[in-house]
Protein backbone atom coordinates (compact mmCIF):
# COMPACT_ATOMS: atom_id res chain seq x y z
CA UNK A 1 0.00 0.00 0.00
CA UNK A 2 1.00 3.38 -0.52
CA UNK A 3 2.83 4.86 2.73
CA UNK A 4 1.17 8.25 2.06
CA UNK A 5 -2.52 6.67 2.00
CA UNK A 6 -1.36 4.75 5.12
CA UNK A 7 -0.43 7.26 7.13
CA UNK A 8 -3.08 9.18 5.99
CA UNK A 9 -5.57 6.71 7.11
CA UNK A 10 -3.46 6.26 10.35
CA UNK A 11 -3.62 9.71 11.19
CA UNK A 12 -7.45 9.78 10.30
CA UNK A 13 -8.10 6.51 13.03
CA UNK A 14 -6.29 8.49 15.15
CA UNK A 15 -8.63 11.18 15.27
CA UNK A 16 -11.71 9.14 15.08
CA UNK A 17 -10.85 7.31 18.21
CA UNK A 18 -8.72 9.62 20.28
CA UNK A 19 -10.36 12.86 18.98
CA UNK A 20 -14.51 12.23 20.35
CA UNK A 21 -16.37 10.12 22.51
CA UNK A 22 -18.89 7.67 20.23
CA UNK A 23 -21.80 9.32 19.09
CA UNK A 24 -25.09 9.22 21.43
CA UNK A 25 -23.57 7.70 24.42
CA UNK A 26 -25.13 10.09 26.88
CA UNK A 27 -28.64 8.84 25.44
CA UNK A 28 -27.52 5.04 26.00
CA UNK A 29 -26.62 6.07 29.56
CA UNK A 30 -29.78 7.73 30.39
CA UNK A 31 -31.68 4.43 28.86
CA UNK A 32 -30.12 2.14 31.12
CA UNK A 33 -29.89 4.41 34.31
CA UNK A 34 -33.71 4.91 33.56
CA UNK A 35 -34.86 1.39 33.22
CA UNK A 36 -32.33 0.17 36.56
CA UNK A 37 -34.29 3.11 38.18
CA UNK A 38 -37.82 2.25 37.46
CA UNK A 39 -37.30 -1.49 37.43
CA UNK A 40 -35.96 -1.03 40.95
CA UNK A 41 -38.99 0.92 42.17
CA UNK A 42 -40.89 -2.50 40.70
CA UNK A 43 -39.29 -4.27 43.05
CA UNK A 44 -39.71 -2.90 46.12
CA UNK A 45 -43.82 -1.83 45.15
CA UNK A 46 -45.03 -5.57 43.48
CA UNK A 47 -47.93 -7.24 45.19
CA UNK A 48 -46.94 -10.25 43.34
CA UNK A 49 -43.38 -11.44 44.35
CA UNK A 50 -42.90 -13.23 41.26
CA UNK A 51 -43.41 -9.44 38.95
CA UNK A 52 -40.47 -8.25 41.52
CA UNK A 53 -38.48 -10.78 40.81
CA UNK A 54 -38.72 -10.46 37.12
CA UNK A 55 -38.42 -6.67 37.62
CA UNK A 56 -35.18 -7.13 39.58
CA UNK A 57 -33.68 -9.26 36.80
CA UNK A 58 -34.52 -6.24 34.35
CA UNK A 59 -32.28 -4.22 37.27
CA UNK A 60 -29.54 -6.21 36.77
CA UNK A 61 -29.44 -6.71 33.00
CA UNK A 62 -29.36 -2.50 32.74
CA UNK A 63 -26.63 -2.51 35.38
CA UNK A 64 -24.66 -5.27 33.40
CA UNK A 65 -25.10 -2.60 30.40
CA UNK A 66 -23.36 0.65 32.50
CA UNK A 67 -21.00 -1.76 32.94
CA UNK A 68 -20.61 -2.29 29.38
CA UNK A 69 -20.32 1.64 28.96
CA UNK A 70 -17.76 2.00 31.37
CA UNK A 71 -15.53 -0.61 30.08
CA UNK A 72 -15.80 -3.80 32.14
CA UNK A 73 -17.06 -5.97 29.89
CA UNK A 74 -16.02 -9.33 32.31
CA UNK A 75 -17.97 -7.98 35.19
CA UNK A 76 -20.98 -7.19 33.04
CA UNK A 77 -20.58 -10.98 31.90
CA UNK A 78 -20.21 -12.18 35.52
CA UNK A 79 -22.88 -9.82 36.42
CA UNK A 80 -25.50 -11.44 33.74
CA UNK A 81 -24.25 -15.02 34.69
CA UNK A 82 -23.91 -15.19 38.29
CA UNK A 83 -26.92 -12.61 39.21
CA UNK A 84 -29.46 -13.25 36.82
CA UNK A 85 -28.56 -16.69 35.83
CA UNK A 86 -28.14 -18.27 39.10
CA UNK A 87 -29.19 -15.81 42.31
CA UNK A 88 -32.45 -15.25 40.53
CA UNK A 89 -33.14 -18.68 39.46
CA UNK A 90 -32.51 -19.30 43.44
CA UNK A 91 -34.75 -16.50 44.19
CA UNK A 92 -37.49 -18.00 42.02
CA UNK A 93 -36.94 -21.42 43.72
CA UNK A 94 -37.42 -19.79 46.92
CA UNK A 95 -40.69 -18.19 45.49
CA UNK A 96 -42.01 -21.29 44.21
CA UNK A 97 -41.30 -23.58 47.79
CA UNK A 98 -43.04 -20.82 50.15
CA UNK A 99 -46.80 -20.09 49.41
CA UNK A 100 -47.41 -16.38 47.26
CA UNK A 101 -50.94 -17.00 47.49
CA UNK A 102 -51.22 -15.35 51.39
CA UNK A 103 -49.16 -12.74 50.68
CA UNK A 104 -51.75 -11.64 47.52
CA UNK A 105 -54.69 -10.35 50.59
CA UNK A 106 -51.82 -9.24 52.77
CA UNK A 107 -50.53 -5.65 53.92
CA UNK A 108 -47.26 -4.97 51.56
CA UNK A 109 -45.65 -3.05 53.72
CA UNK A 110 -44.99 -2.62 57.68
CA UNK A 111 -47.08 -0.19 60.09
CA UNK A 112 -43.92 2.36 60.11
CA UNK A 113 -43.28 2.65 56.70
CA UNK A 114 -43.26 6.39 56.72
CA UNK A 115 -40.60 6.15 59.06
CA UNK A 116 -38.41 4.03 57.04
CA UNK A 117 -39.02 6.12 53.78
CA UNK A 118 -38.70 9.35 55.27
CA UNK A 119 -35.10 7.96 56.60
CA UNK A 120 -34.26 6.96 53.19
CA UNK A 121 -35.01 9.97 51.87
CA UNK A 122 -32.85 11.78 54.07
CA UNK A 123 -30.42 9.45 53.32
CA UNK A 124 -30.49 10.22 49.75
CA UNK A 125 -30.31 13.85 49.79
CA UNK A 126 -27.35 13.50 51.82
CA UNK A 127 -25.70 11.48 49.07
CA UNK A 128 -26.90 14.49 46.76
CA UNK A 129 -25.69 17.01 49.03
CA UNK A 130 -21.93 15.05 49.08
CA UNK A 131 -22.06 14.58 45.82
CA UNK A 132 -22.44 18.35 45.07
CA UNK A 133 -20.13 19.77 47.60
CA UNK A 134 -17.62 17.20 46.49
CA UNK A 135 -17.63 17.78 43.16
CA UNK A 136 -13.85 18.55 42.57
CA UNK A 137 -12.91 15.34 43.99
CA UNK A 138 -14.38 13.03 41.57
CA UNK A 139 -12.54 14.78 38.51
CA UNK A 140 -14.46 14.51 35.40
CA UNK A 141 -11.65 12.70 33.46
CA UNK A 142 -12.11 9.16 32.29
CA UNK A 143 -9.04 7.26 32.07
CA UNK A 144 -8.83 4.87 29.63
CA UNK A 145 -8.94 1.55 30.16
CA UNK A 146 -7.78 -1.26 27.76
CA UNK A 147 -10.67 -2.63 27.04
CA UNK A 148 -9.52 -5.79 25.16
CA UNK A 149 -7.03 -7.45 27.62
CA UNK A 150 -9.69 -6.77 30.50
CA UNK A 151 -10.22 -10.17 31.49
CA UNK A 152 -6.64 -11.00 31.32
CA UNK A 153 -5.53 -8.31 33.62
CA UNK A 154 -8.11 -9.22 36.32
CA UNK A 155 -7.03 -12.98 36.12
CA UNK A 156 -3.31 -11.54 36.45
CA UNK A 157 -4.20 -9.52 39.29
CA UNK A 158 -6.37 -12.95 41.38
CA UNK A 159 -4.55 -15.51 40.40
CA UNK A 160 -0.63 -14.43 39.67
CA UNK A 161 1.27 -13.96 36.72
CA UNK A 162 4.62 -16.35 35.54
CA UNK A 163 4.53 -17.99 38.39
CA UNK A 164 4.34 -14.95 41.41
CA UNK A 165 1.22 -15.03 43.74
CA UNK A 166 -1.30 -11.68 42.53
CA UNK A 167 -1.99 -8.84 44.69
CA UNK A 168 -5.50 -10.53 45.30
CA UNK A 169 -4.63 -14.21 45.70
CA UNK A 170 -5.26 -14.56 49.14
CA UNK A 171 -8.49 -12.58 49.31
CA UNK A 172 -9.52 -14.47 46.51
CA UNK A 173 -8.82 -18.48 48.18
CA UNK A 174 -10.43 -16.43 51.76
CA UNK A 175 -13.44 -15.31 49.08
CA UNK A 176 -13.39 -19.41 48.16
CA UNK A 177 -13.35 -20.44 52.07
CA UNK A 178 -16.88 -17.81 52.49
CA UNK A 179 -18.54 -20.00 49.34
CA UNK A 180 -18.09 -23.32 51.17
CA UNK A 181 -18.87 -21.80 54.43
CA UNK A 182 -22.08 -20.66 52.62
CA UNK A 183 -22.92 -23.97 51.43
CA UNK A 184 -22.39 -25.99 53.56
CA UNK A 185 -24.55 -23.39 55.81
CA UNK A 186 -27.41 -23.63 53.34
CA UNK A 187 -27.50 -27.16 53.29
CA UNK A 188 -27.69 -27.77 56.77
CA UNK A 189 -30.13 -24.99 57.24
CA UNK A 190 -32.40 -26.19 54.96
CA UNK A 191 -32.11 -29.91 56.50
CA UNK A 192 -35.13 -31.25 58.53
CA UNK A 193 -32.76 -33.53 60.75
CA UNK A 194 -29.64 -33.09 60.97
CA UNK B 1 -24.71 17.03 25.46
CA UNK B 2 -23.71 17.09 28.45
CA UNK B 3 -20.94 14.15 28.95
CA UNK B 4 -21.23 11.35 31.29
CA UNK B 5 -18.91 11.64 34.01
CA UNK B 6 -18.23 10.17 37.62
CA UNK B 7 -20.96 11.66 39.47
CA UNK B 8 -23.56 10.41 36.74
CA UNK B 9 -22.95 6.69 37.58
CA UNK B 10 -22.82 7.50 41.43
CA UNK B 11 -25.82 9.71 41.00
CA UNK B 12 -27.09 6.40 39.53
CA UNK B 13 -25.71 4.30 42.27
CA UNK B 14 -27.48 6.13 45.19
CA UNK B 15 -30.88 6.10 43.96
CA UNK B 16 -29.91 2.53 43.59
CA UNK B 17 -28.90 2.00 47.19
CA UNK B 18 -32.13 4.14 48.39
CA UNK B 19 -34.20 2.30 46.62
CA UNK B 20 -32.54 -0.97 48.57
CA UNK B 21 -33.03 0.64 51.46
CA UNK B 22 -36.97 1.49 51.02
CA UNK B 23 -37.31 -2.07 50.35
CA UNK B 24 -35.47 -3.05 53.46
CA UNK B 25 -37.35 -0.88 55.89
CA UNK B 26 -40.88 -1.23 54.68
CA UNK B 27 -41.60 -4.68 52.71
CA UNK B 28 -43.21 -7.18 55.06
CA UNK B 29 -42.17 -9.88 52.61
CA UNK B 30 -38.67 -11.51 53.68
CA UNK B 31 -38.30 -12.83 49.92
CA UNK B 32 -38.18 -8.94 48.88
CA UNK B 33 -36.14 -7.98 51.81
CA UNK B 34 -33.15 -10.04 50.56
CA UNK B 35 -34.20 -9.00 46.80
CA UNK B 36 -33.45 -5.37 48.41
CA UNK B 37 -30.47 -6.09 49.96
CA UNK B 38 -29.22 -7.36 46.01
CA UNK B 39 -30.42 -3.95 45.10
CA UNK B 40 -28.12 -2.36 47.42
CA UNK B 41 -25.16 -5.00 46.92
CA UNK B 42 -25.50 -3.79 42.94
CA UNK B 43 -25.44 0.07 43.40
CA UNK B 44 -22.37 -0.61 45.49
CA UNK B 45 -20.62 -2.46 42.34
CA UNK B 46 -21.99 0.75 40.57
CA UNK B 47 -19.72 2.80 42.62
CA UNK B 48 -16.46 0.35 42.47
CA UNK B 49 -16.64 0.00 38.42
CA UNK B 50 -17.11 3.42 38.16
CA UNK B 51 -14.11 4.63 40.58
CA UNK B 52 -12.24 2.11 38.58
CA UNK B 53 -12.76 3.57 35.37
CA UNK B 54 -11.94 7.24 37.11
CA UNK B 55 -8.40 6.21 38.04
CA UNK B 56 -7.65 4.25 35.23
CA UNK B 57 -7.08 0.93 37.03
CA UNK B 58 -8.73 -2.57 37.68
CA UNK B 59 -8.65 -2.35 41.79
CA UNK B 60 -12.34 -1.70 41.39
CA UNK B 61 -13.09 -4.28 38.87
CA UNK B 62 -11.65 -6.93 41.38
CA UNK B 63 -12.89 -6.15 44.20
CA UNK B 64 -16.71 -5.81 42.48
CA UNK B 65 -15.94 -9.36 42.01
CA UNK B 66 -15.70 -9.95 45.74
CA UNK B 67 -18.84 -7.83 46.42
CA UNK B 68 -20.34 -10.57 44.25
CA UNK B 69 -19.16 -13.76 45.72
CA UNK B 70 -20.32 -12.06 49.02
CA UNK B 71 -24.00 -11.39 47.16
CA UNK B 72 -24.26 -15.14 46.20
CA UNK B 73 -22.96 -16.44 49.82
CA UNK B 74 -25.54 -13.86 51.73
CA UNK B 75 -28.27 -14.99 49.09
CA UNK B 76 -27.66 -18.91 49.89
CA UNK B 77 -27.70 -18.11 53.72
CA UNK B 78 -30.54 -16.07 53.25
CA UNK B 79 -32.88 -18.21 51.38
CA UNK B 80 -31.92 -21.49 53.42
CA UNK B 81 -33.01 -19.28 57.12
CA UNK B 82 -36.29 -18.70 54.54
CA UNK B 83 -37.11 -22.06 53.87
CA UNK B 84 -36.34 -23.22 57.61
CA UNK B 85 -38.35 -20.80 58.94
CA UNK B 86 -41.80 -21.54 56.31
CA UNK B 87 -41.25 -24.68 57.62
CA UNK B 88 -41.69 -23.88 61.30
CA UNK B 89 -43.56 -20.88 61.16
CA UNK B 90 -45.99 -21.25 57.65
CA UNK B 91 -44.88 -17.08 57.19
CA UNK B 92 -42.46 -14.89 55.39
CA UNK B 93 -43.52 -11.53 56.96
CA UNK B 94 -40.64 -10.11 58.81
CA UNK B 95 -43.40 -8.60 61.55
CA UNK B 96 -44.45 -11.99 62.29
CA UNK B 97 -40.35 -12.97 62.83
CA UNK B 98 -40.46 -11.91 66.33
CA UNK B 99 -39.15 -15.21 68.51
CA UNK B 100 -36.52 -13.22 69.78
CA UNK B 101 -38.33 -10.14 70.89
CA UNK B 102 -39.84 -9.71 74.32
Amino acid sequence: MNPAINTALNSNLDSTTAGMAPVGTPYFFYALAALAVVSGFLVITRRNVVHSALALIVTLLSVAGLYLMLYAPFVAGVQIIVYAGGIMVLFLFVIMLVNIERSYKERRFNRIWPVGLGAASALFALFIFAFAKGRPLFPDRMMALPESSNTQQIASMLYGEAGRMGQYTFAFEIASLLLLVAILGAVIMTKKKI
Amino acid sequence: MVPITTTHYLVVAAALFVLGVIGVLTRRNVVVVLMSIELILNAVNLNLVAFSRMWGNLHGQVFSIFVTVDAVAEAAVGLGIVIAFFRNKETVNVDEIDLLKW
